[in-house]
């Protein structure tokens, strides 16, 4: 019998469900004042008669005192009647949405396993959602469920009664070997079995393959050909960065043999060299995050990735599995780290995008926002994880194509830093089951997206389970400390195959298909071994400690099974049952992959001055050319700067995101020091996040970002010196030691098969080496994502993403007490501007809402229209006055801090000021500058290496002396009623005699406040 | 004597840490415990004289916030539980562990429904007003002096972090009752304001606009105690307000020397001697 349990508000509850639905129709421009009654729903499939579903009903699927219950086995006309007395004819329109079979269905899972605690017996359950819809044409229900409802790739429709009066439990799968004839393809059948295949590799690497098979004397299996596709992948092996690369730009030309080598690892493995004894990284660039020292007892670790092309397809879905997929890396590497904090980093496309410039196969940006906070917000929540750091860009280039980067720290005892496999070690399976979801995520997610991405690859999506990978958590971290396991690591992208591949990569594995548990029957050998189900880790266990380690998982609900053993042979080994399905060696999976030579060419959209090298570069080591641009004419604002400001505060990337902040919990497990919203009301924007990951030391971890695509337009060599400099002017603003720092480099660009495209990113990496190298900050993990382009139906040329480089900093204080937060604190106390004011305007937030482009498209185009040059970065200084700063701040002479990026000193000034809630007055004559520079870029200049500090006056003298040798002024004062300025709750600023900004605080906060403030 | 904590685990709790911490940090002694293990043995129970119930996601809040744990707490802890009680001993649930032992019965006796024979809760916790989750920092007010954990206290600024807080009674004398016994022990309060009336009242008394009271809860209530004053639930979480460090605005210097949480669990600590 199939029943169904509809959950409706009782008499007098709200339908916040209904009610959020019908608000979302109304944002989205689907339909207005439509009147929505909404019930969660279950459909049980069990033995049961109406005493049970009843009891079941009313002690477990009820809360009686604002719910009531409709029971009746499917297709009962109680459950298709509207429950609720309605006067008008005709009834509102019925729709029914639930997850697609084999969907990943959380809550179904938990109530399978508590119906057993009721000594009862189910079949299986599945959730649904009902939606009684008031006002909606029939014709327009398939649209709006389309659009807001459902999404196809996880989700389907049913208008009307359900048509099923059963759940599919799937079919037994009958065991049949594929061999792929792939000896005899032409060049042509070996590109069509690649796309068909969803195999993604290019002719080179299919020819490479075909070769070995022929020497093999015999053709491959779909296993063998699936395997060394995932192991090939851009997403597993980075051969494009990775890679040789032959480099030009206007200084001439450099041939990489491993790009990614030369610069980023390059940069640090100098700084390792340089702090020789004093070396704090411990391990980078080599297990599934990096490791550095925290104090005598822990080291940190720190991994970001990306999620894009899932979240394009499933916001919801992909951000969620996103955020768990990060934090299944710290806890696969070493021995296993605890993870302590979140950050979340996201592009999206503007949220008022008229529906219909929204193409084909794309999801609408707002859509996108909430699903991906949601995702995101349900997973770190879940898991006990404070997301504390993040931030959100705005272009209209993310619009088929939004990213979502997550971030996690974890903390490690010292000497669980490290792991190795042994052989003869057995693989155990530890968590959740496998089934068919995210089958070619990897491949996938190395491919370009287009409209009819939903429909290919809705195999490769996927919706997590937090609390499975909590359990598995938990039961880790206590393995881990009996010593129960030589080695661990996640399954993420591949699945089982990349995680054994890996593990047994310098050993050999044998692997057993079919003791894999399943969620359901009918999986083939291959999709249990390329599934990408979540909440996964494998570890190689002893055979002494086996049964210690089961029992152990067993003990608290986790399911771990032996899947294979390491044994010694240098080959992987796969059987299904007596059959064996591949045998591959080693050596081909991880060295057999053809070396490609990718062109890359950087060429600028502006010319250049031509300038010498030198500069504000100077001491860089790199070829750059000073990439002067033509200091063109800066439309002389009609200036009203003041409107101006008003207007950058309320830009998309200025703005406040306390609506997505507040529903992160950045808070649990109370290590919080400084909240991403501080100030007297707790809602400015804090420059970074301080957790103390140890309870009982005062030790803090600083965690902040830095990214501007905008630059990146420019030139993006400037942009990622301004994204390293960012960063670590977010962490040392609140306090955190510029010597010990560390950041993460994540690189999302279109596709890199152009080498205009691969130019651009290569010009990236190189400033990373040069500003990491000289500022002493090391990388010690990173990942890349490219092919971030969308190709609407119909149209020649994809869309391209902006160039997009976030790099994440991970600090440390040594007493959390030393911190400081960016709010005003005092009246009467003086304000400092830290660092040199330049005429860079160029890619600036003045120039973006004075000149607002429209979107061009292909983005190849960049937007010059009145630009001065883009923000140049001497890192030598930036060192320095990191340092200075550094000791002010740590001596406890400074109140305030902030950081001067986008919208510059008017906006730094502004934030400073609503977010304390106090006035200030500043004199623009007393900032240093280079040049004589007018109103406009002393105020939005967004010039690096720039703060603005709060200084009590009795401490000036002591504040000045430790920023002796660093440029910095006296520019202004925190107003004070009695004292010098009457109006305490006005921002004011002058240049010599003339006012150019008069706000009050009130209205600066709500035009910053109102873009996001969403409900 | 030093009171023996049992800090109960169960899939998805994630406060256990940091409530452990607090305890410890009050002078108690605390030992972290699967609720599985508690099943195949209640009796464990007896080492104990505090059980608390952190924060979390058990079972990830499936079908509803702290639902699934109490429902296994009510099929097969139910007697320890009342012995437990009965045995002078304390009971403490945090957010999570406040929808379980409100949901599970441990804190308010079932009642007859109007709507069924079978006696279920008198109130719950359910979806914020707002629709969705939120952490943010609330003042609240001790509004009876019938609880062991808040004796002493007037005010405490804490953080809530929950998507499913909002207290409802099933109708208003259940609201009444409750309210006059002084088991609407702690109620938001306006951030701004020295003092809201300390009286226990329910009616008269407004329900303060969002985010005062950031979930819509009837009578503004934030902690609800037993009639013993002995078991408390409590949405905002005192374990992360222990340290000055915690307090979102200790850089301006409004923290005090310790949390306003720890007393709770001092409180606690303090009734065993």
């Amino acid at each position: 019998m199939l029943w169904e349990v509809d959950i409706y508000p009782a008499p007098g509850q709200p339908d916040l469900l209904g009610r959020q639905v019908a608000a979302a129709a109304a944002e989205l421009g689907l339909a207005e004042n439509l009147q929505i009654a909404a019930a969660r729903c279950y459909l049980i499939q069990a033995d049961w008669q109406q005493a049970q579903i009843d009891r079941v009903t009313l002690e477990l699927l009820t809360d009686r005192v604002v719910e009531r219950a409709i029971v009746a086995p499917v297709g009962d006309e109680t459950l298709n009647t509207f429950p609720f007395p309605t006067s008008h004819s005709p009834i509102p329109l019925l729709l029914h949405v639930l997850p697609k079979p084999g969907v990943m269905d959380p809550v179904a899972q938990s109530v399978i396993s508590v119906i057993s605690d009721f000594g009862l017996k189910v079949e299986t359950v599945r959730t649904l959602k009902k939606y009684w819809i008031d006002g909606l044409a029939q014709d327009r229900a398939k649209t709006l469920a389309a659009k807001l409802l459902a999404n196809d790739a996880v989700e389907q429709v049913i208008v009307g009664p359900l048509p099923f009066g059963q759940l599919e439990l799937g079919s037994p799968y009958v065991y049949r070997l594929t061999v792929v004839p792939i000896r005899t393809m032409d060049d042509a059948a070996l590109q069509q079995l690649s796309r068909e295949g969803q195999l993604y590799l290019s002719l080179v690497e299919m020819q490479t393959i075909r070769a070995h098979f022929q020497k093999l004397d015999r053709d491959p299996t779909d296993a063998e050909l699936e395997t060394t596709a995932q192991t090939w992948s851009e997403h597993c092996s980075h051969k494009t960065l990775a890679g040789r690369i032959r480099y030009r730009d206007e200084s001439g030309e450099r041939t990489f043999q491993n790009m990614l080598k030369e610069t980023i690892f390059a940069a640090t493995q100098k700084i390792r060299a340089e702090l020789g004894p004093d070396d704090w990284c411990v391990s980078v660039f080599r297990d599934n995050a990096g490791i550095i020292r925290f104090d005598d007892d822990y080291n940190i670790v720190f991994k970001v990735e990306t999620h894009n092309h899932p979240s394009a397809l499933e916001p919801y879905g992909g951000a969620n599995t996103g955020l768990g997929g990060v934090i299944r890396d710290p806890m696969g590497t070493g021995m296993g780290a605890k993870p302590v904090c979140n950050t979340d980093v996201f592009c999206f496309a503007p949220p008022n995008t008229p529906a219909d410039a929204i193409p084909a196969g794309v999801l609408h940006p707002r859509r996108v926002a909430k699903g991906v906070v949601s995702g995101v917000r349900d997973y770190g929540n879940r898991m006990g994880i404070p997301t504390v750091n993040g931030a959100v860009y705005f272009d209209p280039r993310y619009l088929g194509n939004p990213l979502v980067f997550c971030g996690n720290v974890g903390l490690i005892p010292r000497a669980m830093s490290f792991k190795e496999t042994k052989p003869g070690d057995f693989a155990v399976a530890i968590g959740g089951r496998t089934g068919r979801d995210g089958i070619h995520g990897a491949t996938f997610s190395s491919a370009e997206l287009h409209s009819e991405s939903d429909s290919v690859s809705g195999g490769a999506v996927q919706i997590g389970n937090a609390i499975t990978e909590k359990m598995v958590l938990d039961v880790l971290m206590e393995a881990r400390d009996r010593g129960l396991y030589t080695a661990v690591t996640d399954c993420g992208a591949g699945g089982f195959s990349s995680a054994i591949g890996e593990m047994g990569e310098k050993i050999g594995a044998e692997v057993w298909l079919d003791r894999v548990p399943l969620k359901y029957q009918g999986l083939s050998y291959t999709e249990i071994w390329i599934s990408e189900a979540q909440e996964r880790m494998v570890v190689s266990v002893s055979a002494d400690k086996i049964d210690e380690l089961i029992a152990l998982c067993a003990s608290e609900g986790v399911e771990a099974t032996v899947i294979g053993q390491f044994v010694p042979t240098g080959r992987l080994v796969l059987k299904y049952r007596e059959h064996q399905v591949a045998d591959l060696s080693m050596a081909f999976l991880h060295e057999g992959r053809p070396p490609i030579i990718r062109e890359a060419v950087y060429v600028s959209p502006l010319p250049y001055t031509g300038e010498g090298p030198g500069g504000r570069a100077a001491g860089i080591e790199a070829g750059i050319q000073s990439s002067r641009f033509p200091v063109r004419d800066i439309p002389s604002p009609k200036a009203d700067f003041c409107s101006i400001l008003h207007a950058i505060l309320s830009s998309l990337n200025v703005c406040s995101k306390e609506w997505i902040v507040r529903q992160y919990d950045h808070e649990v497990q109370a290590g919080s020091v400084i909240k991403p919203l501080v100030g007297a009301m707790n809602d400015g924007p804090s420059d970074a996040a301080v957790v103390r990951p140890v309870l009982s030391s005062r030790r803090g971890i600083v965690v902040s970002c830095g990214m501007n695509p905008r630059y990146g337009d420019l030139d993006p060599y400037w942009m990622a010196a301004a994204a390293i400099d960012e960063a670590l002017r977010n962490c040392v603003a609140v306090g955190a030691d510029p010597r010990r720092i560390a950041i993460l480099d994540n690189f999302c660009w279109g596709n890199t098969d152009r080498p205009e495209t691969l130019g651009s990113l290569v010009r990236a990496a190189l400033a990373c080496y040069d500003v990491a190298t000289v500022l002493g900050t090391p990388f010690i993990s990173g990942k890349d994502s490219l092919n971030n382009e969308f190709r609407p139906q119909g149209a020649a040329e994809p869309i391209s993403i902006p160039p997009s480089l976030l790099i994440s900093a991970i600090g440390q204080v040594e007493d959390v007490s030393h911190c400081v937060t960016m709010d005003l604190k005092s009246p009467g106390n003086l304000l400092y501007i830290v660092g040199t004011t330049h005429d860079e305007l160029g890619g600036s937030h003045f120039q973006l809402v004075n000149s607002p482009l429209p979107h061009t498209g292909d983005g190849q185009e960049v937007r010059v229209s009145g630009i001065s040059q883009v923000p140049q970065l001497d890192a030598h200084i930036a060192k320095n006055t990191f340092l200075a700063l550094h000791r002010a701040i740590s001596s406890g002479l400074v109140r305030a801090c902030h950081d001067l990026s986008e919208g510059g000193l008017a906006v730094a000034a502004a934030e400073m000021a609503f977010a304390g809630g106090f006035g200030a007055t500043l004199d623009l004559t007393a900032m240093p500058c280079e040049g004589d520079l007018d109103s406009t870029s002393r105020l939005f200049s967004e010039s690096n290496t720039r703060f603005l500090c709060e200084v009590p006056p009795e401490r000036a003298t002591a504040f000045e002396a430790a920023l002796s040798g660093i440029v910095a002024s006296h520019i202004g004062i925190v107003n004070d009623d009695n004292r010098l300025v009457n109006d305490d709750n006005r921002l004011v600023i002058r240049h010599g005699n003339t006012i150019v900004i008069e706000s009050d605080l009130a209205s600066l906060k709500e035009s910053w406040q109102k873009p996001l403030r969403w409900k | 004597m030093r009171p023996n904590v049992l800090i109960l685990r169960a899939p998805g709790t994630n406060c256990d840490r940091e409530t452990a911490f607090a305890f410890e940090t009050a002078g108690a002694t605390t030992e972290a415990i699967h609720i599985n293990r508690l099943l195949e043995s209640p009796r464990a129970l007896d080492r104990f004289q505090i059980l608390c119930i952190p924060g979390g996601f058990s079972f990830g809040d499936d079908v509803a916030a702290g639902q699934i744990l109490a429902v296994q707490m009510r099929h097969h802890l139910a007697g320890f539980l009342s012995e437990f009680k009965a045995a002078g001993k304390l009971i403490l649930g945090i957010c999570n562990g406040f929808q379980v032992i409100i949901k599970s019965g441990i804190l308010l006796d079932d009642e007859p429904s109007p709507s069924s024979e079978i006696p279920g809760p008198p109130a719950t916790l359910t979806y914020n007003d707002s629709g969705k989750y939120e952490d943010r920092w609330v003042q609240t007010t001790v509004a009876s002096d019938k609880c062991v954990f808040l004796r002493g206290i007037e005010q405490m600024y804490l953080p809530v972090a929950h998507g499913e807080g909002k207290f409802i009674a099933r109708d208003r004398a259940s609201l009444n009752r409750l309210a006059s016994a002084g088991q609407l022990a702690l109620r938001y309060s306006p951030r701004v304001s020295a003092r809201v009336s300390s009286e226990g009242g329910a009616e008269g008394e407004g329900i303060l606009p969002f985010p005062d009271n950031p979930n819509g809860s009837m009578a503004n209530v934030a902690g609800v105690c037993d009639t013993t004053g002995r078991v408390l639930g409590l949405m905002p979480h005192p374990e992360r307000h222990i340290d000055p460090t915690h307090h979102p605005r200790w850089t301006r210097d409004e923290a005090g020397e310790v949390g306003d949480g720890l007393q709770i669990f001092i409180n606690a600590v303090r009734f065993f001697g």
